[in-house]
């Protein structure tokens, strides 16, 4: 059986010629206007300058592309690793789990880590978020979201307030009070409000202001007390999901990757998109800036790691092996920048050196993904979030009187026994 | 709110835009990969030796030790 459909048309004066014809009910900027047909295609060529199609400009843009790439092209005359064939090797690493922090009853999508070095925010599917006491690992709040898949979390510089946001398009920041009875969703403010889910959020340098990047395509900085919307990024083809603040003496740029497989670096102030990098072969789940902020490092679905220096403007390292095919989910750089801790959705920690591209450990343990990696700010530790609802803090393990001996036999111990995590 | 969602954007839309963006950036000025590449070595190379994750901090230290247990009775 065929349904029969049938458009209704209304008949009468065009809003732009006035002339009587058929009309098609089109909504610009949610304003609903009535042109017919003739000057609907008119209108839609008015952008357009003359002779300029799809077409055209496509292979303006091979032209510009084919452009750049001879103009970095000319400046790449030696690899990061040839770079650092000088430079002493970091030998074998061992890294233990100090604690394991358990509470979500659902997957961790996101932690952050607070200034004061020891407490911990993470949120979760089910919509919890709950700040953690990473030393005792005491649960010190939580609090409900509306809604469920929180992707996105973070705590304030000044540790009195957390970010949080997800399927509910929103950024909301909540005030953490001293009083343990005190209901904290009373005092939610709502800040950030997206056509599209929000993948990640982050402060400024302050309390005051808060950048997000949705899955609309884009990226916005809003003042905290108002909500009002600061400056808004254009540039991303496809949804944006992970940002990062460049550290603060470099000034005010951030970066930011998304599903269009390219890294753009943003002028907070002018809003303007000042460089632009793509190399990954799929979606890059996560940007981060290396500590003196002249370079950033990326993790992608296509299961490599990258690093990009700004000055250079390429991708300078890549950080892959052939035995790693699942995708990096998120990335973070020790204290020096020397180590760059990766999590993988194959549910390790991969941990490379920098400098010469080698993978130096892996961390086993957790039993799903690892949505999220995270240094802590004096760079003792690194916390790990993962689909299994927990989070691990984990160290680098050293013997007191240690030997580089007993360093090598426990790890061949490890490698043979295949024993995981263990203790002694 | 921001002011664009991409899934709205038609393919010209994008195209321009992205046009636009490339035209700025073939004139960035660049330094060379080795220099840059040298900078970094030298910022790690000063750096290493307080990183906790690198060179390893003793056990008295970390704050992040086995909660051990110590009964006296």
């Amino acid at each position: 059986m065929c349904d029969q459909t049938f458009l209704a048309i209304t008949f009468g004066p065009c809003d732009n010629c006035s002339q009587n014809k058929p009309l098609m009910n089109i909504y610009l900027k949610n304003e609903p206007i009535n042109y017919c047909s003739l000057c609907v295609e008119l209108m839609a060529c008015q952008g357009l300058a003359k002779g300029e199609t799809i077409h055209t400009l496509k292979t303006e843009s091979e032209t510009l592309k084919a452009k750049l790439e001879e103009e970095r092209a000319k400046l790449h005359d030696v690899e990061l690793h040839q770079v650092a064939e000088k430079i002493e090797a970091l030998g074998q690493f061992v890294m233990k789990t100090r604690r394991t922090l358990k509470g979500h009853g659902n997957k961790v999508l996101c932690m952050d880590w607070c200034r004061d070095k020891r407490r911990i925010v993470s949120s979760s599917q089910d919509g919890k978020v709950i700040v953690w006491d990473a030393y005792t690992t005491n649960k010190e709040h939580a609090v409900t979201m509306p809604c469920t898949w929180v992707m996105a979390c973070a705590y304030a510089p000044s540790g009195c307030a957390v970010a949080c946001g997800g399927l509910d398009n929103k950024c909301s920041v909540y005030p953490l009070s001293l009083d343990k009875n005190e209901n904290l969703a009373a005092k939610k403010k709502s800040v950030a409000m997206h056509t599209n889910y929000l993948s990640s959020c982050s402060f400024t340098n302050s309390d005051m202001q808060i950048l997000t990047s949705s899955g609309d395509g884009t990226c916005a900085l809003w003042d905290v007390e108002s909500g009002q919307l600061l400056q808004s990024f254009h540039g991303h083809s496809a949804d944006v999901l992970s940002l990062n603040l460049a550290p603060s003496e470099t000034g005010n740029t951030f970066v930011s990757g998304g599903c269009d497989k390219k890294a753009n670096v943003w002028d907070m102030r002018s809003g303007q998109n000042v460089q632009s990098f793509e190399t990954h072969e799929s979606d890059i789940n996560c940007v981060k800036y290396y500590p003196s902020g002249d370079a950033f490092a990326t993790g992608s679905d296509d299961a490599t790691c990258r690093l990009y220096d700004l000055r250079a403007d390429r991708e300078v390292a890549i950080y892959s092996k052939e035995s790693i095919i699942f995708g990096a989910s998120s990335v973070d750089f020790s204290l020096s920048g020397r180590l760059l801790f990766a999590g993988y959705n194959d549910y390790t920690i991969n941990v490379w050196d920098v400098l010469k591209g080698t993978r130096v450990a892996i961390l086993f343990g957790h039993e799903n993904r690892v949505s999220s990696v995270r240094v802590s700010p004096d760079g003792t530790a690194f916390c790990s979030g993962s689909w299994d609802s927990t989070l691990r803090v984990s160290v680098r393990f050293r013997f007191s009187g240690e030997s580089d001996l007993r360093n090598i036999l426990y790890s061949m111990v490890l490698l043979f026994t295949g024993i995981r995590d263990y203790r002694w | 709110m921001p002011v664009i969602n991409v899934e709205d954007l038609t393919d010209l839309d994008k195209a321009k835009m992205e046009v636009t963006q490339l035209k700025i950036e073939v004139t960035l000025e660049r330094a060379k990969v080795s220099k840059c590449c040298e900078e970094i070595s030298e910022y790690i190379q000063s750096g290493a030796d307080e990183d906790p994750l690198v060179k390893g901090i003793p056990e008295e230290k970390n704050p992040f030790k086995e909660k051990g247990g110590c009964v006296i009775c």
